[in-house]
């Protein structure tokens, strides 16, 4: 059994500890080891990634316990997918935290930054509902951490709602994995996702509560309408490069929608008949409207931009509520998309900072590094809001495409296209007050000569950028690659067949019967 | 004894939500720990309630679900340290804003007026 599966989450978690005992006191070093970390995270998310293109589905057993009783971690295309998105993502928020000096306003920046990496790597990797919660729980406590980063009141007051919303959440998961577990006795996905099809439709009340309940933490942590107002406060007053590597932590919800309900509770399930069409697309196409309106109300700058992540969102559930393969490939390359996009505006937001006393949407004095600045917000404004020529606009025309022959297809357009409309307009009026009307301001005699951005700030910017080009040029390769992945997602065969046929220890013990003791309809005998 | 236990996650559970929507930090960092109270009973209740059985496979008749106890053995530590976290950041914002009210505070030109 090979041990390369296991490494994104082992390695982070090595490395935290490691920069806190052992580099504490020099930046420097941290900066070293932390970049070199990500470097390898990148370099073993290429090689899963290559390794699950051709539909492979790598099963890890930690201490080789056979799956339902054990706990697995499973690399399939999906997860590594994600994976490599993250590490890519890691390694510009990380050279723009160096490069804007972020990282030495508080200490364990670095540390902290890797338990998150780990977290989030663990998130994706899991192949069991609890360690799910668990990992949930280690970014969480990271992403505390990192909220608070560097202090200051306002922070704090935005990271208490954070953390007090996320405690929240948390209990509503555990009690979503109570009510699967009194249903099913098991939390293995694959092992669920057997179990779940054998249910009785007339007796299903109970799975199908936990499904609802299951669906709402996840909408948490993916801030969908009704679900989203921790996320305006808690990321537009976050350090910028800790907003930008938040980027991917909405999509985690993203993404264990697309795995537990494709997987576990597919659409076609009788238990959860109605599930996506009734609650999820609505609720997908407000929190479309919303973020965009968002976008169009807010005042300031950082809260446009968290508003757009929530715009972005709505885009991405409306494509996963379709729940058709179709819908599910768009989704993800805009997933891909928008998690880029939304961590350049972050770090654009904080290079508009340069110079100017706030980032309210007022006329003031030319920013310092303006140009490079205002053209960099032009190209990811334009990313966001899904204009031509760039990946966002693709996006758009998958999902409005994939939408084309269902039942919502008038909603979904309208929503998409009005929506589009009103994020144009809000991107517009921003980008045109903050450098277009400065030029008209005067700058007052006393002022102190701004210091512009460091260089390697707009490197990790630009890099970004280069990446949102690089998806759209390469749009044809990467949608052929998601519809792959919404093919074999439908078809979990090959997934659940390995998760839990692979032996391992207790397999024996399986196989003597104990497997077919169905726990729920063997409990129910008794009552 | 169901009904004792499930009235007791339900009360729970209530009077959580209700410390929780208090909206001033003790009341709030107080619902959100019954709440995980009543989350941790209800975890034990999902392994169905046996009195007096071990939750071992030995060769005993009857037994009790083990893993129910390992979920919530989890839950209890994940939840202290998010208490002491919410605690220590909650202080934080107190002692800086001279204010625990845990929602937004209104917006300037509004408490501007004011004063």
């Amino acid at each position: 059994m090979s041990h390369w599966v296991i490494l994104p989450i082992v390695l982070p978690a090595f490395l935290a500890p490691f920069i806190v005992l052992a580099a504490r006191y020099h930046i420097g070093i941290q900066r070293v080891i932390s970049l070199a970390g990500i470097v390898g995270l990148i370099a073993v998310a290429l090689g899963l990634a290559w390794q699950a293109s051709d539909g492979t589905v790598t099963l890890y057993q930690l201490g080789d316990w056979a799956a339902p009783f054990g706990i697995v971690v499973v690399a399939d295309q999906l997860s590594t997918l994600m994976v490599l998105l993250t590490s890519v993502l890691a390694l510009f928020v990380m050279l723009y935290s160096i490069g804007s000096g972020w990282d030495d306003r508080g200490r364990h920046f670095h540390a902290l930054f890797q338990f998150q990496l780990m977290g989030i790597m663990g998130a994706f990797l899991t192949g069991d509902l609890f360690n799910l919660f668990v990992f949930f729980e280690v970014l969480l406590i990271a992403s505390y951490g990192l909220m608070i980063h560097a202090g200051g009141t306002v922070r704090l007051r935005a990271g208490v709602q954070y953390v007090l919303f996320n405690l929240l959440g948390s209990t509503l998961f555990l009690f979503a994995l109570g009510s699967i577990y009194a249903e099913t006795g098991t939390l293995n996905m694959a092992d669920l996702a057997v179990r779940v099809q054998m249910f009785d439709p007339l007796e299903s009340s109970g799975i199908r509560v936990a499904a609802v309940l299951l669906l709402m933490v996840f909408a948490i942590k993916a801030a969908i309408v009704p679900l989203h107002f921790w996320l305006p406060s808690s990321y537009a007053e976050a350090p910028a490069p800790v907003a930008a590597l938040f980027a991917i932590m909405t999509k985690v919800g993203a993404y264990a929608i697309i795995r537990v309900y494709t997987m576990i509770f597919p659409p076609e399930l009788e238990a959860t008949v109605g599930l996506h069409g009734w609650w999820l697309m609505p609720a997908a196409l407000v929190s479309l409207a919303v973020g965009m309106i968002g976008v169009l109300a807010a005042k300031k700058l950082d809260r446009l931009i968290a508003f757009s992540v929530i715009g972005s969102m709505g885009m991405v559930m409306v494509s996963i509520a379709l729940f058709t393969p179709e819908g599910i490939a768009a989704a993800l390359y805009y997933i891909v998309h928008s998690t880029l996009a939304a961590a350049a505006l972050f770090l654009i937001a904080d290079l508009a900072r340069a110079g100017r006393e706030n980032l309210n949407l007022t006329a003031q004095p030319p920013i310092a590094g303006g140009i490079l600045t205002a053209a960099m917000f032009f190209v990811a404004a334009i990313a966001m809001a899904g204009l031509p020529p760039l990946s966002g606009f693709l996006g758009k025309l998958l999902i409005l495409d994939a939408a084309f022959d269902t039942a919502t297809m008038v909603w979904v357009w309208a929503v998409v296209l009005g929506a589009s409309l009103i994020s144009v307009v809000g991107f517009a009026r921003a980008g045109s007050t903050v450098f277009w009307k400065a030029k008209g301001v005067a700058v007052p005699e006393d002022a102190e000569i701004a210091v512009p951005p460091a260089a390697l700030s707009y490197v990790a910017v630009g890099g970004l950028i280069t990446m949102l080009v690089a998806h759209t040029v390469f749009a044809g390769p990467a949608t052929s690659y998601t519809t792959a992945i919404a093919k074999d997602l439908f078809a979990p065969d090959a997934y659940v067949s390995t998760v839990l046929d692979t032996p391992g220890k207790l397999s024996d013990y399986k196989d003597d019967g104990y497997g077919d003791d169905d726990h729920a309809t063997d409990e129910e005998g008794e009552h | 004894m169901e009904l004792l236990v499930a009235s007791a996650i339900g009360i729970l559970t209530a009077a959580g939500l209700y410390l929780v929507l208090r909206l001033r930090t003790f009341p709030v960092i107080m619902g959100v720990s019954l709440l995980t109270y009543a989350v941790n009973v209800f975890l034990f209740a999902s392994g169905r309630l046996t009195v007096g059985a071990p939750p071992i496979l030995t060769d005993a008749t009857t037994y009790t679900d083990p893993l129910p106890q390992a979920l919530v053995l989890t839950a209890i530590v994940i939840s202290f340290g998010m208490t002491a976290v919410v605690v220590m950041i909650a202080l934080g914002a107190f002692l800086g804003a001279n204010d625990d009210h845990v929602d937004d505070p209104k917006p300037e030109h509004e408490t501007g007026d004011a004063s």
